[in-house]
């Protein structure tokens, strides 16, 4: 008997994208996005698990299997319909979830060779949709004619939104700045997640029927107990962990020392890069230092290049091992061009007669036992005192909860670092009728996370509305 | 969509006033705060303290000098146009108690945001001594209203166009010479808040002084606006816009507040030659 033909094994279908060269000096999206034939061909490598390994490592729990035999069989449209039972943001998540922590890292064909790419396919489909606009919109419950307030319109608000519009509620969005997305807007840059996708999906909101309030800082154009006054059944807040931390190290007030919350928000949501044609100026530094190694790090030191930077240098504590950002995000910045300085800590800024940065000061670190969070911590090396250059330092070592709105209302419990505490399976919050969600109960985190927190809500809120607290 | 009620150009071309619909703001405003505007699409952020609020008519009144593209966007809005956003009321306002006898300076536009803490600083009971001055008489503001907000007005101008010949500080020294003043509130120009400062510190005298550094969200999320004051960093935008003028680090505001000399040329030129073509 002759033996079976060998099925011909299908590499794992690459994502086209710009050259790095190129790339470093434009604000355009880097990965360019993959052809029907393309993402049919990744979608025939999966094996259709009867039981699904990729499915519990995703947070909201997507048919990952189901949606990939739709886009194997062509049948882009059912296979967004599918995606959307789960996720309502998935041109946002396919672009930015760290996959290769969570769906991909367990898919079963990664114990041998690459996992299926179930991130760049989500990404797929939701690009074939936003294009083509074929998909029946999803079907709304009947009226409930109760009112729902959402503060915030980070990916947490914008699900709970969603969500119960769906199931025939009004809701009202709330946003401080003068543009919905939070992060996705303010904070990730366009060539990482370009705006238009956002606004588009906020337009859909918008359609089924939410409305969105800008311009509105809760806490000050507005407070909880007067939204209450309006009439509203329950609150939602999803305010995000804004507020910038800095360093405390002397000259971090010189001019061209920035937040990256401040960078990032001059360029992204003011568009400080089309400058002229938009107002908003940004120092535009030639040599630039970030501190700091998680995404927002990433993002601040390869937007620098972006903007003319002829030397980005990223400067951290810790060693490449303890390195937070994604994987992918610090091998683009490599490719970009983007030093790694590791073991490194600022002790001081310099600046010239103008009160501008002219360099830091620092000292070099090794690093000793393990801390609570289980990463090595950095110890100083004494004598080890070396000065580096920049004319633009971008501070990204973390964020916090912004205490605007948490302290304006009476009886709403915090913890100790001041985020919001929330029920973990619910998020009701200590306050009848109020909920939370997202980087304000959990800190900064991911925009999956904030969205199932969302989606979590939005159930609970759902059954207060129907059944009561 | 924020529409414009009332314009008025209070020194010809350079200081404008604008009375905004915004009945939400002027429902919630309290003297000392301020609100952010951003007139279109392309616009920057800019922050102003409102010098007056009807919250009958839902208006805010802010006043301005035109300084550079944006305030000069601004100029060139007509009554019926629109600011596009307008977001407020930010800042914390204005402590108000009755202390006794009270001296309020306001230099060039400074005088704008002083005028309703003056007002309401007169209502808790304060006896209220207003000294205000401008560069020359054309650049001189609200005169009439600060007369009417406080009990004793003096007035002064740099070139002696108007009233006094000299700087509100050579006034200042009289009055605190006198005796007996519980607070100064300064509110101007930079070197004027610090030139108050340095003469109230001799008197011991508490004096409050209300920042404007460049900031984006005004909500304390970019640090932007930082400020020392006591040696710490302050977010002006949540901590201020007031402070205690003694402890305030003027020098680097000053130099925090000339970041973006270059690009605003750039962007002024820019304008220019858009507005010409
Ligand atoms: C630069 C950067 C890059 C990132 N990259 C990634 C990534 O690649 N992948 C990933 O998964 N995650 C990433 N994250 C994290 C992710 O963006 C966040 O975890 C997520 O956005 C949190 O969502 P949220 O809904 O809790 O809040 P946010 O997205 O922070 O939104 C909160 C919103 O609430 C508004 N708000 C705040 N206070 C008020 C108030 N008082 N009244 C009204 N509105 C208010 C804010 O303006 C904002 O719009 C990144 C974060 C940053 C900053
Ligand atoms: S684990 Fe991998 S192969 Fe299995 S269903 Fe999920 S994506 Fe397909
Ligand atoms: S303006 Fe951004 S923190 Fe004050």
């Amino acid at each position: 008997m002759a033996d079976k033909p060998k099925k011909e094994k299908i590499p794992r279908q690459p994502m086209p994208e710009q050259e790095s060269k190129v790339r470093a000096k434009n604000f355009d999206e880097v990965p360019t996005g993959q052809s029907p034939e393309a993402a049919m061909k990744e979608a025939a490598r999966c094996i259709q698990c009867k039981k699904p390994a990729c499915v519990t490592g995703c947070p909201v729990g997507v048919d990952i299997p189901g949606f990939i035999k739709l886009v194997k069989e062509g049948e882009f449209t059912q296979a967004i319909t599918k995606v959307w039972e789960k996720n309502s943001l998935p041109a946002v998540c396919g672009r930015v979830c760290p996959q290769e922590l969570q769906c991909e890292e367990v898919c079963i064909l990664g114990k041998k060779g690459d996992p299926v790419a179930i991130g760049n396919l989500e990404r797929f489909v939701a690009d074939y949709e936003r294009q083509n606009k074929k998909a029946p919109p999803m079907e709304k419950a009947a009226p409930s004619g109760k009112r729902v307030a959402v503060v915030g319109s980070g990916p947490s608000g914008l699900t709970v939104a969603g969500d119960l519009i769906l199931k025939g509620h009004d809701v009202t969005i709330y946003e401080a700045f003068h543009k919905p997305g939070g992060v996705l807007v303010y904070g990730i840059p366009e060539f990482r997640l370009p705006k238009e996708i956002v606004f588009s999906e906020v337009a859909g909101l918008e359609a089924m029927g939410a409305e969105l309030e800008c311009n509105a800082v809760v806490g000050r154009s507005v407070t909880l107990e007067e939204l209450f006054e309006q009439d509203y059944d329950a609150i939602f807040l999803g305010v995000g962990a804004g507020l910038p931390r800095f360093l405390n190290v002397p000259g971090e007030n010189l001019v061209g020392i920035f937040s990256a919350n401040e960078y990032l928000t001059r360029s992204n949501l003011m568009k400080a890069y089309l400058f002229p044609e938009y107002d908003t100026p940004v120092i535009k530094g030639k040599n630039v230092i970030t501190l700091g190694a998680g995404n927002v790090a990433m993002d601040s030191a390869r937007t620098a290049l972006r903007l003319g930077a002829k030397k980005s240098r990223i400067v951290y504590r810790r060693s490449r091992d303890e390195v937070p950002a994604r994987g992918a995000e610090v091998h683009h910045a490599e490719e970009e061009g983007v030093e790694f300085h590791f073991l490194t800590a600022p002790t001081k800024f310099l600046g010239n007669e103008k009160g501008r940065v002219t360099g830091m000061e620092g000292l070099k670190m090794e690093l000793g036992e393990p801390d609570e969070s289980g990463r090595r911590s950095p110890i100083p090396i004494e004598g080890s005192e070396f000065e580096l250059e920049c004319d633009l330092a971008i501070i990204a070592v973390g964020a916090g909860p912004n205490p605007l709105l948490t302290q304006s209302t009476e009886g709403l419990k915090l913890n100790r670092w001041g985020y919001i505490k929330a029920d973990e399976r619910t998020g009701k919050t200590s306050k009848k009728a109020i909920w939370a969600g997202g980087d304000i109960v959990t800190g900064s985190a991911t925009v999956i996370l904030a969205m199932g927190a969302g989606r979590a809500a939005a159930d609970s809120i759902h059954e207060y509305l129907t059944l009561g607290w | 969509m924020f529409k414009i009620v009332k314009r008025e150009e209070m020194a010809q071309g350079t200081v404008i006033l604008n009375e905004v619909e915004a009945p939400l703001i002027a429902k919630k405003a309290k003297p000392g705060q301020f609100v952010i505007l951003k007139a279109n699409e392309t616009g920057e952020r800019i922050p102003l303290t409102m010098a007056d609020t009807d919250p009958e008519k839902g208006t805010i009144t802010i006043i301005y000098m035109v300084v550079g593209k944006s305030t000069a966007l601004f100029r060139d809005l007509k009554v019926g146009d629109v600011y596009q956003d307008v977001i407020g009321p930010l800042g914390k306002a204005t402590h108000l108690e009755e202390v006794g006898k009270v001296v309020c300076v306001g230099g060039g536009t400074g005088v704008a945001v002083l005028h309703p803490i003056t007002r309401a600083l007169k209502e808790v009971g304060n006896g209220v001594t207003c000294i205000i001055g401008a560069r020359t008489k054309d650049l001189l503001i609200l005169e009439k209203e600060m007369e009417a907000a406080s009990h004793e007005l003096q007035v002064c101008t740099d070139d002696g166009s108007y009233g006094h010949h000299g700087f509100v500080t050579e006034v200042l020294k009289d009055v605190l010479e006198e005796g007996d003043i519980q607070l100064v509130v300064g509110i101007g120009p930079v070197p004027m808040m610090k030139a108050v400062c340095n003469l109230t510190k001799e008197y011991n005298v508490k004096t409050l002084v209300s920042l404007n550094p460049i900031m984006i969200d005004g909500t304390g999320m970019c640090g932007g606006c930082r400020v020392t004051v006591g040696g710490k960093t302050k977010f002006a935008c949540v901590d201020g816009p007031e402070f205690d003028g003694h402890e305030v680090n003027f020098d680097e505001l000053m130099l925090r507040l000339q970041a973006y000399l270059e690009e605003e040329k750039e962007s002024n030129d820019h304008y220019c030659n858009l507005s010409n073509a």
